[in-house]
């Protein structure tokens, strides 16, 4: 008897649920005979609102700089690395946030990316990186992540700020300008193809293609 | 008492010594009139030249000079940003000038496959230029100069 009695729980839990789910799904499709249509209509409104503009002010306040850098793998590691690089510091003031490169712009994406960057949360409280030596060992590993992601998307991020129809080879070095007009805007190769290691420093790129 | 007033004379001669050493602003070339004990205003620092045009060698032996800008290039024990364009295998695509045979030697003459380790590190020999003013003149004589002249090793 006893050996029988969690099962008939059980049952009864699921039949319980069950009936639960049938009388809210009456109560969903039949009309409300307390609240005024108008009231309905402007409470769903203004839910609406709330948690649409709630949803984006979140998703905005996590793709800032101070959000970024507010744990310490990225203050103390790649942000620290980014200061000293043209990105941060250059002639005319212009200059790019951790999330003008790292963060698709494109909304659907920037989902995607952010659902991605949820297992970056899971090793901050876990500790992957604890110490500037745990990140040297998972530097090359997280590079390649970063570089296969620009191949993908034919380094859009790059290309958000620096438009190929807008750059003018006249005005560079011509080093500069026989390598783009060559490989960038024949499409042979992308941004990222020779542009690595120019917001960070680098890992050990033995076995990377083109590097020693 | 003679001792005294020759002390005494003493320390006003020393006085009045440094007093003038004191009052004097000294000037020269490279500092400028900042007194000794005072770090001046930095010049402004020169563009690179960035025409990456080869500069001739001025004996044969000499290291070339880098006619491009190479800011930010990382050469370190993880990448060498150097050798993306003037690696052996890298120059088909880049049209650079190879890095010299010299370099794949070790030093027991030994050639090497790749760039020995111990001429990895570029600019220990090869730096890129600036236009300046130098503050001290170069009396350097290149060595077609040297050879040019009537008696080896003539008169300058």
């Amino acid at each position: 008897m006893s050996a029988s009695d969690p099962e008939a729980q059980k049952l009864s839990f699921w039949r319980r649920a069950w009936s639960f789910l049938v009388e809210l799904w009456g109560v969903l499709i039949s009309p409300s005979s307390v609240f005024g249509l108008g009231v309905l209509v402007l409470a769903g409104f203004v839910a609406g609102i709330i948690f649409w503009g709630g949803f984006n002010a979140a998703l905005e306040l996590t793709n800032t700089e101070k959000f970024c850098t507010g744990c310490h793998e990225m203050r103390d590691n790649v942000f620290a690395e980014l200061k000293s690089t043209i990105h941060f510091s250059n002639r005319s003031g212009v200059r790019a946030t951790c999330p003008d490169c790292h963060v698709p712009h494109n909304w659907t994406d920037k989902i995607a990316r952010k659902m991605q960057a949820s297992n970056e949360v899971w090793g901050h409280l876990f500790g992957f990186i604890d110490t500037r030596e745990e990140f040297l060992d998972k530097r090359l590993e997280l590079a390649i992540h970063e570089w296969a992601r620009f191949k993908a998307n034919d380094s859009l991020e790059c290309r958000n700020c620096h438009s190929a129809d807008s750059m003018d080879i006249t005005k560079q070095s011509p080093r500069a300008a026989v390598a783009h007009q060559r490989f960038l805007f024949s499409g042979e190769k992308t941004c990222i193809d020779c542009h690595k290691g120019i917001a960070h420093r680098l890992p050990d790129m033995s076995g990377v293609p083109g590097w020693q | 008492m003679i001792r005294k007033s020759a002390i005494v004379l003493l320390v006003a001669a020393i006085a009045a010594g440094t007093g003038a050493l004191a009052a004097e602003t000294l000037t020269d070339n490279l500092r400028g009139a900042t007194p000794l004990n005072d770090e001046g205003p930095a010049p402004p620092m020169t563009s690179m030249r960035n025409t990456s045009e080869r500069e001739v060698r001025n004996y044969p032996e000499q290291p070339p000079v880098i006619p491009h800008s190479i800011d930010g290039y990382q050469i370190d024990l993880n990448s060498n940003k150097c050798l993306t364009c003037h690696a052996r295998a890298r120059t088909g695509e880049s049209q650079a000038p190879m890095v010299s045979i010299t370099h794949f030697m070790d030093r027991d003459g030994q050639f090497l496959a790749s760039v020995s380790p111990r001429r990895f590190f570029c600019t220990e020999c090869h730096v890129p230029q600036n236009a300046t003013n130098p503050p001290v003149s170069n009396d350097f004589v290149d060595i077609d100069t040297m050879l040019s002249r009537k008696t080896p090793g003539g008169p300058r």
